[in-house]
């Protein structure tokens, strides 16, 4: 008995190895060659000018990293960046999603409306609210000037603190459609029968969304939180657009490719991009293990 | 159907016989490729030159646009060179590059021999020489100059100001006063305040102008924490707000340009180029305008401009390397430049040019500012070398923190000694 159940079983796990094999040599390939390419580099002193001459140094690089203030800085701008887009986007979308979950006319196009946004390619929406945001010729300072909101225009792209919530602003516009598609995924695989027994237990709407809806959405809700956060935790393109190599606003990513390219210090930049991956890594795992995602089954 | 059923069979001939497809797309390989900036008018001038050429010589050549930011420029070729590639042949190099991108372009030395390179300015010859080797052919020149409404400063009685102080004083007054007749939008001083390349040049101008160096001088050492410096960069300060509008620390030369040309500034910072454009016939401000050399700052400062300018060079990895020499030779020649100096107002680099009474009659201020633009202050990219762009880029860091009020000039020039002293080590 017990040996027939262990032939099965390695049957099945041969052929599971099978299936995966071309999955994990191609994710090797592409991610983690690179991945260590960049570890082994971010111990030398490679310049781009000519990458084969460099030496070892050690935790040279890190040791740098670790008192440069810029660097600091743009970790900070990462984190509040993400924390706070991310918060919004996530109360925006769930807002969105349980609208569009209800029956009315014209759903349909509603929702392939706010995918909009999300559609434009970052490069392009971001020039389009740069010249938006623009202190002489925007339309945003046009519109504050004509409602009456403020008698000066606002320098949205120069103030550091105004250039950091410009850039969250336009994330939020672009990524909340994103946030409200998954978690309107998530609302449509809920069960209805816990609905109509709080119907018919006559509890108030706002109870039903606080004590069924939200708890049975978490896993949904999380795994859109988890994409979002990671994705603002590499934010480059939306930011390096707007802003540029802005100390203000400057994130992680755009600091490495600072030193990387402009630089040409791919030892120095390579570090700064392995610690990127580290923090990121950091954070996946904190989610996973405060969320208790993939437990649900077991549970 | 049909042509897809072409291409597929097209496909497997090319698959077949590797040979024949590499012979079968001779036009490809035949073709040069040029990079011209974008800035005003400055790609539809290249792709005119370029086209002339290539008719003369039967050489098609593609015009590749780059970015308007130097330093984005910078970035990308930094990226296609270091990888080996000749998808392009000739680049458009700034003067400040040679250092850093050098070693990726031919000598050419052999093609263009003393005797050419006599009729160019000399210092551009000088600096576009690494060790030795002629590296790139100076195409055109620039200098930052001052802009003025010529119709506002007559109606307000004031002269083109000569020093910083009396430029405060009449944008502060011309600026309230077209304030206060209606023109809610006019600016006193508009100038490339983004943190960029660009506001190296301009903080320089300053620092420069009230002797404050050169950021590092000739022998290596850092020297921008001086008081000088530290004055500059407060009066500097104190325009944000006042009589720049706090959104030109996010202007480069276009942004600035756009606020200028549509008449909503009394002063503007700018490279020659901005000449052509503002006296063009859809300029709102043709012929109200006058370009003077910058102001010095105080009684004993300095009046100078930061010396610009592009080159060209050949890739060492292009497959065709003669006949992209014939171009630059051609692009750079005494022609070209006389028509692009009329055309756009593009600084010519060869001397005589600014006697050609075509080009003065086209330029006015070309003979009036010949002295600047000779002695036009270089950024210290000779003596930093590879590492330029990182002092650039901490001083550019350091005067936007001041601009905008983050931090003092006194404390932000201090920090900026600190950093430099320790890149310092590298060149």
């Amino acid at each position: 008995m017990a040996r027939r159940e262990t032939e099965l079983t390695r049957q099945r796990l041969r052929s599971a190895w099978l299936f995966l094999t071309p999955m994990i040599v191609v994710l090797l390939m592409v991610a983690g060659w690179p991945l260590a390419r960049t570890i082994a580099l971010s111990f030398t002193d490679a310049n781009l000018a000519d990458l084969q001459a460099r030496q070892f140094v050690g935790l040279l690089n890190y040791e740098f990293l670790m008192t440069d203030p810029d660097w600091w800085r743009s970790v900070w701008n990462t984190v509040f960046f993400t924390v706070v887009s991310v918060s919004i986007e996530t109360v925006l979308g769930l807002m969105i999603a349980l609208a569009l979950h209800e029956h009315f006319k014209g759903r349909g196009l509603l929702r392939a409306a706010i995918l909009i946004p999300w559609a434009i390619p970052t490069v392009v929406s971001a020039q389009m609210w740069r010249w938006m945001f623009n202190d002489v010729y925007g339309v945003i300072n046009e519109i504050m000037l004509f409602v009456g909101l403020t008698s000066e225009p606002w320098a949205w792209l120069a103030d550091p603190q105004l250039s950091m919530a410009a850039v969250i602003a336009v994330d939020v516009w672009k990524t909340t459609p994103f946030m409200a598609l998954l978690i309107l995924a998530g609302l449509q695989m809920l069960p209805q029968d816990c609905y109509e027994n709080a119907r018919i237990d006559g509890v108030h709407p706002v109870t039903t969304f606080f004590r069924v809806t939200l708890p049975l959405l978490k896993p949904a809700l999380l795994v859109a939180i988890i994409f979002r956060t990671l994705d603002a935790l590499r934010m480059f393109d939306l930011v390096y657009v707007m802003q540029g190599n802005k100390v203000d606003t400057m994130t992680m990513s755009i600091y490495a490719r600072q030193q990387l390219v402009d630089f040409q210090d791919v030892g120095y930049g390579s570090a700064a991009a392995t610690l990127v991956f580290m923090i990121i890594a950091v954070f996946t795992v904190i989610y996973l293990t405060a969320g208790g995602v993939g437990r649900e089954e077991k549970a | 159907m049909r042509s897809d059923r072409n291409v597929l069979v097209l496909g497997a001939i090319c698959g077949a016989t590797l040979t024949l497809c590499g012979h079968g797309s001779p036009t490809a390989a035949q073709e040069l490729a040029i990079s011209c900036g974008a800035v005003g008018q400055e790609l539809a001038l290249c792709q005119e030159g370029v086209a002339a050429w290539s008719e003369q010589s039967g050489v098609p050549v593609t015009v590749v646009s780059t970015p308007n930011s130097s330093s984005e420029r910078l970035a990308l070729y930094q990226q296609i060179l270091a990888s080996g590639s000749g998808d392009i042949d000739v680049y458009q190099v700034d003067v400040i590059w040679p250092g850093i991108l050098g070693t990726h372009f031919v000598d050419l030395g052999a093609d263009f021999d003393e005797e050419v390179m006599s009729a160019y300015f000399p210092s551009l010859v000088q600096n576009n020489t690494v060790n030795g080797e002629l590296k790139m052919i100076p195409w055109f020149t620039d200098v930052g100059l001052l802009y003025y409404r010529a119709d506002l400063l007559e109606q307000y009685g004031h002269e083109p100001p000569t020093t910083w102080e009396e430029l405060t004083a009449a944008a502060e007054e011309i600026q309230a006063a077209e304030r206060a007749a209606g023109n809610s939008r006019m600016q006193g001083l508009v100038f490339q305040g983004n943190a960029y390349e660009g506001l190296t040049c301009n903080a320089l101008e300053w620092v420069y102008s009230y002797g404050g160096g050169t950021i590092v001088d000739e022998a290596g050492e850092v020297t921008i924490n001086n008081p000088e410096a530290v004055a500059a960069l407060d009066e500097a300060a104190g325009w944000i707000g006042t009589i720049s509008p706090q959104g030109v620390l996010a202007y480069q030369e276009e942004e600035a340009r756009g606020v200028f040309q549509a008449g909503h500034s009394v002063f503007m910072r700018n490279w020659p180029y901005a000449w052509a454009l503002a006296n063009a016939d859809d300029s709102p401000v043709k012929d109200k305008v006058g370009v003077v050399a910058l102001p010095k700052g105080g009684a004993d400062g300095q009046r100078t401009g930061v010396l610009g300018g592009w080159n060209l060079a050949v890739s060492k990895y292009s497959d065709m390397q003669e006949e992209a020499v014939e171009l630059v030779a051609y692009l750079t020649s005494y022609e070209e430049q006389k028509r692009r100096a009329i055309e756009g107002a593009y600084n010519p680099t060869i001397t005589a040019l600014y006697e050609d009474p075509q080009v003065l009659d086209a330029n006015p201020f070309f003979g009036e500012l010949y002295d600047t633009f000779v002695n036009a202050v270089a950024r210290p990219s000779s003596v930093t070398g590879t590492r330029y762009n990182q002092v650039s880029t901490e001083f550019w860091n350091a005067v936007h923190a001041t601009l905008n009020g983050t931090v003092t000039a006194e404390q932000s020039l201090a920090q900026l000694e600190r950093r430099l002293d320790r890149l310092a080590r590298n060149w």
